[in-house]
């Protein structure tokens, strides 16, 4: 059985991401057809989610995410897989309708475990208040498993990551850490308890925090996934805007700390810091900090950018529904005498 | 004592907890060579050694093929000379090419003074001629009449994508570009201020500025 469960979990999750920074060089050079004016947020402008409005009222948003697993357990990984593809939607502030199954899987594998992942997803659609709707299988030598998702908002009331104004408190909903306690679980370093806790953390729906920003004034929001805290921060920022990060208040699951000193590190994590490392100026950080500040993170929490005047409150409200949310930092005008992230 | 560690195929953390193990079974001083098949793999690596302060250094072997050689103990610090034999000819591995902090200073778009034209020439020649070198420079930065350089229709885009690709960090003034209107045409690497500008020269190891 042992063995088994290492063919089936071969360090996947928002891991197993490409880098954005090769992934830009090929978007940059693809074809594009004409404009369409109805197209809300395409990949131009590197979002979450697209958005297309099809009248004055409604605007579709649409995701599709799927990895190879990260955990042991297939039911985890299907929820935890659906968690994450579901948050895209939340990420945009939409609202979930129809998901389709993305599956990969071998064909010589037990077909009980396919059904496990797959039930673990239609869980976590159906908390999500949506239908699944079909989907899609392929024969492959490993597992993968994932959906695309279609979700409906008001073309008023969506959600960019880069809409930030200088001044803006920035608030994190989940804690960091979960791809390195995955990475350190995979070598049979991480405790039981910080499993647990990475696995609640990533099977919990963004749902919630979503709802809740929508009553306060949320200037721009997206979801912290493979590229970490602050390659998801450095896209926010979008050339135009700078921040500090007070690296104490940022959420983290303990533990990761230990591991990421012991250098149980995933190759994401290190081209994220190759990527979005010239944009940071670390003032006084550990180096599990900085691991952790760049560590891919499978359904990570939302990072939002709120109105200084309501941060307080929204943080509030998020903490008593039960989320470890904190207001990470502030947004700043850009300037040029400093790296546009200081982390202090 | 030298142990030799067989990391290729594995994936990130594997290579550097089979690294550990090693350096655990030397149980004091020695060097551990490790043979990775990335470059992510060999920064992974490196970054432990320079956290653990092990003398570290790492080359590439072939496509696909690199070794990282730690040096533990008494021997510390030493790894960048000797203390590994190592044939005159093994290609040099990129991290380790880069080691020295070489920044390239480009002001202008022409290199030296006399006639605009041949200054172009030259310059094109300067940069193909960089991207051939066997120790690359750790970054180019591209400031001023440097900035049209790196942005659309340059003669200098191909070798300077291929810098890039061989792990060079390329950096365009933001304000230049601004100001010759460039901000939309750059084509290759990132855009810097001046506050980096300023770091990156003077944390340089050596500063060439054709």
């Amino acid at each position: 059985m042992m063995s088994e469960k290492i063919v089936f979990c071969k360090g996947g999750g928002c891991t197993a991401k490409l880098g954005s920074g090769v992934l830009s060089r090929v978007l940059e050079k693809l074809p594009k057809g004409p404009l369409d004016e109805k197209l809300m947020v395409g990949y131009d402008s590197r979002d979450d989610a697209a958005v297309y409005r099809i009248s004055n009222d409604t605007a579709i948003v649409q995701t599709l995410d799927f990895f190879p697993p990260m955990v042991d357990d297939p039911y985890t990984f299907g929820k935890i897989a659906a968690a994450n593809a579901l948050s895209d939607i939340y990420a945009m502030g939409g609202e979930v309708k129809t998901a389709l199954n993305i599956v990969c899987f071998p064909e010589n594998m037990d077909l009980n475990i396919l059904g496990e992942i797959m039930r673990g997803g239609s869980e976590k659609v159906i908390e999500a208040g949506g239908i699944l709707a079909g989907g899609h299988s392929i024969a492959d030598s490993d597992v993968k498993y994932g959906l695309s998702v279609m979700g409906v908002i008001h073309p008023d009331r969506v959600l960019t990551n880069n809409n930030g104004h200088p001044g803006d408190k920035l608030i994190l909903t989940k804690k960091l850490g979960v791809g390195i306690i995955c990475t350190a679980n995979r070598v049979g370093e991480a405790s039981a308890e910080a499993m647990e806790e990475a696995i609640a953390s990533m099977t919990t729906l963004n749902k919630y925090a979503a709802e809740i920003c929508r009553k306060y004034d949320v200037h721009a929001c997206t979801d912290v996934t493979g590229f970490s805290f602050l390659g998801h921060l450095h896209e926010m920022l979008d050339g135009r805007l700078a921040c500090q990060i007070e690296s104490a208040k940022v959420p983290v699951i303990e533990e990761a700390h230990h591991h990421a000193d012991e250098f149980l590190l995933t190759a994401a994590g290190q081209r994220n810091r190759n990527h979005v490392g010239s944009h940071v100026t670390f003032k006084d950080i550990s180096f599990s900090m900085e691991e952790i500040l760049f560590d891919p993170q499978t359904s990570g929490g939302l990072l939002m950018a709120a109105a200084a005047d309501e941060a307080e409150k929204l943080e509030a409200e998020l903490r008593s529904a039960g989320m470890p949310a904190r207001i990470v930092g502030t947004l700043t005008e850009k300037n040029d005498t400093e790296r546009e992230i200081v982390v202090y | 004592m030298l142990k030799l560690v067989d990391a290729m195929g594995d994936a990130c953390p594997i290579p550097v907890v089979k690294t550990k193990n090693a350096i655990k079974e030397l149980d004091g001083a020695g060097v551990v060579e490790t043979l990775v098949d990335n470059e992510i793999a060999v920064q992974n690596l490196t970054k432990m050694a320079q956290q653990k302060k092990y003398g570290v250094r790492s080359e590439k072997l072939g496509e696909n093929q690199y070794r990282v050689i730690m040096t533990i103990g008494e021997a510390e610090g030493e790894a960048d000379s000797s203390a590994v034999d190592l044939p005159d000819d093994a290609p040099v591995c990129i991290p380790d090419a880069r080691k020295r902090s070489t920044v390239v200073v480009i002001s202008s778009s022409c290199m030296g003074t006399g006639n605009d034209e041949l200054g172009a020439v030259l310059m094109k020649g300067f940069i193909y001629a960089l991207s051939q070198q066997e120790e690359l420079p750790t970054t180019i930065l591209f400031y001023n009449g440097g900035a049209k350089l790196t942005c659309e229709d340059a003669p200098t885009l191909e070798d300077l994508k291929s810098l890039e690709a061989q792990g060079v960090e390329i950096l365009t003034c933001g304000t230049c570009l601004n100001h010759y209107g460039l901000t939309d045409k750059l084509q290759v690497g990132g855009v810097t201020n001046m506050y980096v500008i300023a770091e990156k020269m003077t944390q340089a190891g050596l500063i060439v500025k054709p």
